[in-house]
């Protein structure tokens, strides 16, 4: 185990102040709250129980008692209180705070405002550093969408959509059972059970056109999975195409937005990247978004559709695409 | 022997804590069984001089006087204020704490999820009873993949300079900078550093993602001061520069350009026919817009203003050229 003395002597140090608040909490729920597995939370009482004040004679010992299954705890006095919070910790909660507080259509803004100048008391010089760190998340979403949203996921009620889905050029209408309202990556997403789709789909709330809570119930099918959205929201499978695309240098940001299966630098400074993806529509729109800094090498047929789009649209123009 | 470890200092924690009157060193090598034990007096001041040390990392504020009166005469105290170690009484209101329960999952897949889990362990441990019915059914949250976050958060913490390899937006060039940081910025999902770049003696936003090797401490904490005007949402967003608004006139075929048809201030059907409607749209940064119109193809063509048009039929001229090379090549 990596874990540092010190590490430990914080974690039982929040512990204890913890615990003498919940008396009677049954190890798994002390053993979550402290991210711990039960093995290891039983070594800490064991340690708990044979510190105490000095003297050390058994009634200056901490008293803990786990044997039901329910921890209890007493004789604590000294650090019945919680240590001050750090600045790491004051830091990562008012930066969350701030950052929720900025979310249009938020239904509970007030409790987020109060929360926050408590906590800025509270951490006292701890509170300063948190200038230096910002999250900026999306406010674009219609804040009418947001509070649709919302309602309908506290509410478990049944959604109704309007979505559009630029790549495909339409906009759609679907019934949603809400599961959760998220940002991945600093965009807003709804994750619901799609009745359309028959399936677990993520909408982008700024693509939402409308949004109407339904009298409906809306708990999504027992079989619905939120899906782990760890490493962001394109997760290609192994049957997508795969494509090839040199970047110019400054087309390199694709690689930051889109997964890529390897990415090779060239002499210009630039890329070979590999990816994989299942909507050739989309690569065909991103290819044309870069204007000239990127050219798809493989497959050649969407080579041929990239370019092919690019003449037509030229024609479009009335110009032709020989002349300049 | 992390164990042992652990022990001595939480019964060095106890006993500083429940002294009203300074310590001696003497003292504490009584109180504390895991010290009592130690028997080479230089062994035992190695490891008090090392506990104490670890105990400030933590943040406990172990005082230290020479105000022993006559009991220790010239000899240095120890001893932790109970007032100033604890966490003021916050209270909080139930909803209060489901907001902030909510604010510390922000992190969750973030390299400050530790701290803000530790932070919320604290507040809970207040006797707030929780507020079972959630108010808020958001759950917003950042990413920390970048591997440089942790070196630069704590350098702009400490306001410590740093340097590191880094390579440009515009033109790929990898290249050493030597930073003061004074923020880091999440912005549209990606995070960001600003700072004053001294080899280029002005203020610069860096990327974390290009950030391409470790990040080296190179002065002291607390070398510089942070602009007291610095507003790094402004600098990383580059809001500062206000474009006008102007309006373009776009011929967007009837079955087309639902994003273009939402955003439009009039949709009438084009005097031309051809199965497209003529849209009038707002835009400022036209860079922005055309790249979007391009995606659209022979769907959307723009009649005005000149500019746009041009930048969009430049685009699409620079996807062929960028085609034909690769066929020239290959």
């Amino acid at each position: 185990m990596s874990e540092s003395a010190t590490e430990r002597l914080s974690r039982l140090l929040a512990m204890v102040p913890w615990l003498l608040s919940h008396q009677g909490a049954p190890l798994e729920r002390v053993a979550d709250e402290f991210g711990v597995p039960q093995s290891q939370l039983v070594k800490d009482l064991e340690l708990l129980f044979v510190c105490g004040t000095p003297g050390h004679m058994p009634d200056d010992l901490i008293e803990a008692d786990w044997e039901s299954g329910k921890v209890y705890l007493a004789n604590a006095d000294a650090i019945a209180r919680p240590l001050r919070l750090g600045i790491d910790e004051a830091l990562a909660l008012i930066v969350g705070l701030r950052a929720l507080a900025a979310v249009p259509g938020l239904g509970d803004r007030d409790a987020v405002v109060r929360a926050l100048a408590k906590l800025e008391e509270a951490a006292g010089a701890a509170a300063s550093v948190a200038d230096s760190v910002h999250v900026d998340l999306d406010r674009t979403p219609d804040p009418e969408v947001v509070r649709a949203c919302d309602d309908a996921v506290r509410g478990r009620r049944r959604l109704h959509l309007s979505y559009l889905v630029p790549h495909r050029d339409e906009t759609t209408e679907r019934d949603v059972d809400p599961m959760r309202v998220l940002t991945v990556d600093g965009r807003w997403y709804l994750e619901g059970w799609c009745h359309r789709a028959e399936a677990v789909r993520l909408f982008r709330l700024d693509r939402v056109v409308g949004a109407r809570v339904l009298d409906q119930d809306g708990a999504p099918p027992p079989s619905a999975r939120s899906r782990d959205l760890d490493a962001g929201v394109f997760a290609p499978g192994p049957d997508d195409l795969l494509v090839t695309l040199d970047l110019l240098p400054r087309s390199r940001w694709v690689v930051d937005y889109y997964p890529v299966e390897s990415a090779e630098e060239r002499p210009d400074g630039g890329l070979r990247v590999r990816l994989r993806t299942a909507d050739t529509a989309w690569l065909r729109q991103l290819v044309l978004r870069l204007g000239g800094g990127g050219r798809v090498l493989d497959p050649p047929e969407l080579a041929r559709a990239v370019t092919g789009a690019a003449h037509e649209a030229l024609d479009a123009y009335e110009v032709g695409t020989t002349e300049g | 022997m992390s164990s042992a470890k652990t022990e001595r200092l939480l019964n060095l924690v106890i006993c500083l804590l429940s002294t009203r009157r300074a310590l001696t060193k003497a003292q504490i090598r009584q109180a504390v069984p895991q010290y009592a034990e130690n028997p080479s007096a230089e062994a035992f001041d190695r490891m008090f001089e090392r506990d104490k040390d670890e105990l400030r990392e933590l943040g406990i504020p172990l005082e230290t006087t020479s105000e022993g009166g006559a009991l220790f005469e010239d000899e240095v105290g120890y001893r932790v204020d109970r007032d100033a170690y604890a966490l003021p009484d916050v209270h909080l209101a139930p909803d209060e704490l489901a907001v902030l329960g909510l604010a510390s999952r922000v992190w969750q897949q973030a390299s400050l999820a530790g701290p803000a889990a530790r932070a919320l362990t604290k507040l809970s441990a207040l006797g707030i009873p929780p507020d079972q019915g959630s108010l808020i059914g958001l759950e917003p949250r950042v990413r920390t993949a970048e591997p440089a976050f942790d070196a630069l958060w704590s350098a702009v913490r400490d306001r410590v300079p740093v340097q590191f390899t880094y390579r440009t937006q515009s033109r790929g060039e990898v290249a050493t900078r030597t930073v003061e940081p004074w923020a880091v910025t999440s912005w549209h999902g990606r995070w960001y550093l600003t700072g004053f770049d001294r080899d280029r003696r002005a203020p610069r936003v860096f990327r974390l993602t290009r950030v391409e090797s470790g990040v080296r401490r190179v002065g002291e904490a607390g070398e510089y001061e942070v602009p007291q005007d610095h507003d790094p949402r402004l600098m990383v967003g580059d809001q500062s520069v206000e474009r006008p608004v102007r309006t373009a006139r776009l011929l967007v075929r009837t079955d087309a350009g639902q994003a273009l048809r939402r955003r439009a201030i009039t949709v009438s059907p084009s005097p031309a026919g051809e199965g497209r409607d003529e849209l009038v749209v707002e835009f400022d940064d036209t860079d922005a817009f055309a790249t979007e119109l391009v995606t659209h193809g022979a769907a959307a063509v723009v009649v005005e203003p000149d500019d746009l048009r041009e930048t969009v039929v430049r685009r699409l001229r620079g996807v062929l050229t960028a085609h034909e090379a690769a066929e020239g090549a290959a």
